[in-house]
């Protein structure tokens, strides 16, 4: 038998399909535990809730440095860059206009989905492969505690509710960020900066898709992370193969996802 | 590990920090409440020509917004559009003769529509419809416009 590299090519399109199946089998039963999490009995719930609110910690309110300092720096550059393109038209009282709609249609999510996946998706899929791989997830199984309920679903919940939340501080910081370079360094006038903005961006066009897009990306980003934390190799190699993996794979299906999503919200209109 | 009240009080300071932000981005950015045309009525006016005109352009009354164009559609009997114009409910007392024009924001902005006020004691209500329009001016007919006069005032010396 000789191995071509339609063989190779073959072996590895059937091998993306299998992991594929198993990361839509695990998401069935990760969505089914998530949502089971606020129903458990008495005090099942309060400790469910314990969980999901220090997940939120470690997954949200740490992230919350880098968002907000590439926030602020995200819009002082478009406030630069715009103020010297709409300058060559006349056009500088746009600026805001500029700044916002940039920031809530697309930097604001997208960013903070690439950012999330980096600081928070890296950091889920490490603890969860190291747990696999010194073998407390076997452990608790062996004391009937079902790891799903407590240690895979409160991650993927709270990596659900904090993105649209970062990505949300991302865009007002960043239009901020556009405020001090354009207004107060460049000279644009405060109420025109404000009221452009105001007049054209639209809430349920651009705030609304923007959080929708922010959604999106949580549920994603914070799939990929504990499947393949979950699904890692346990050892140290697999370990930090699958931190990488995690970081790469949901950096592309963010922005794969960014512009089908665009396409469908833009393409009408 | 930080002690529960801490973590407890971070998230809680977490949560606030992404609602304001949202609250922000709906009232402050965005402007929500001006979007919405509270217990509006609806008008319409024929146009011979719409130009750029879109729907959601703002129409005003004296410089004062009043509403947002809902609807523009062609009548292929009449070979005019159609522009449905959403006014605002507070904005009862609109005479009913009252002209309707396409005017534009600046010299390469966007299109509204400008109402000037009549003299008809009657006032405007769902339904009715705008008997004096102007269109909207078209730049290529006006340069073509000027052309013609310039040559024809050359020609009579």
């Amino acid at each position: 038998m000789t191995d071509t590299a339609v063989h190779r090519i073959g072996r590895w399109a059937l091998a993306r399909i299998v992991r594929l199946g198993h990361a839509t089998a695990f998401l069935h039963v990760l969505l089914v535990r998530s949502w089971r999490l606020p129903s458990r009995p008495g005090p099942a719930a309060a400790k469910a809730a314990r969980l999901v609110v220090h997940q939120l910690f470690s997954v949200g309110v740490l992230t919350l440095a880098i968002i907000l300092v590439s926030g602020i720096f995200v819009g002082m550059v478009l406030g630069l860059q715009g103020y010297n393109t709409l300058v060559d038209f006349g056009s500088e009282a746009s600026l805001g206009l500029l700044v916002a709609l940039s920031l809530t249609r697309e930097l604001g999510p997208v960013v903070t989905a690439l950012l999330f996946a980096g600081r928070a998706g890296s950091a889920l899929t490490a603890e969860i492969g190291l747990m696999k791989a010194t073998e407390q997830l076997a452990g608790m199984e062996m004391m009937a505690v079902n790891p799903m309920t407590r240690v895979i679903a409160p991650r993927f919940v709270a990596g659900l509710i904090s993105l649209p939340l970062l990505a949300a501080m991302f865009t007002v910081i960043g239009i901020y960020g556009g405020y001090v370079v354009g207004v107060i360094q460049l000279g644009v006038d405060a109420g025109v900066y404000w009221s452009q903005m105001q007049d054209r961006v639209d809430f349920y066009d651009d705030v609304v898709n923007g959080l929708i897009k922010g959604v999106v990306f949580g549920f994603v980003v914070s799939w990929i992370a504990v499947f393949e934390g979950y699904d890692s190799v346990p050892t140290s190699a697999g370990v930090a193969s699958a931190t990488t993996r995690t970081v790469v794979s949901a950096s592309l299906a963010v922005l794969g996802l960014d512009f089908i999503m665009t396409a469908l919200m833009m393409g009408g209109s | 590990m930080l002690n529960n009240r801490l973590i407890e009080f971070w998230v809680g300071v977490f949560v606030i920090a992404g609602l304001v932000a949202l609250t922000m981005l709906a009232f402050r950015v965005s402007n929500l409440t001006a979007m919405e045309t509270v217990d509006g009525y609806k008008v319409t006016a024929r146009f011979n020509n719409v130009g750029q005109l879109k729907v959601k352009a703002p129409i005003t009354l004296a410089g004062v917004r009043i509403g947002r164009v809902s609807e523009i559609v062609f009548d292929s009997d009449k070979y005019q559009a159609v522009v449905t114009l959403e006014i605002d409910g507070r904005f009862r007392k609109i005479p009913r003769d009252s002209s309707a024009s396409i005017l534009t924001a600046g010299l390469l902005g966007e299109q509204y529509v400008g109402l000037e006020a009549g003299a008809d004691e009657e006032f405007l209500r769902q339904g009715d419809s705008l008997m004096l329009t102007q269109s909207a001016l078209v730049l290529e007919k006006l340069i073509g416009q000027l052309v013609a006069n310039l040559a024809s005032s050359s020609g009579k010396k």
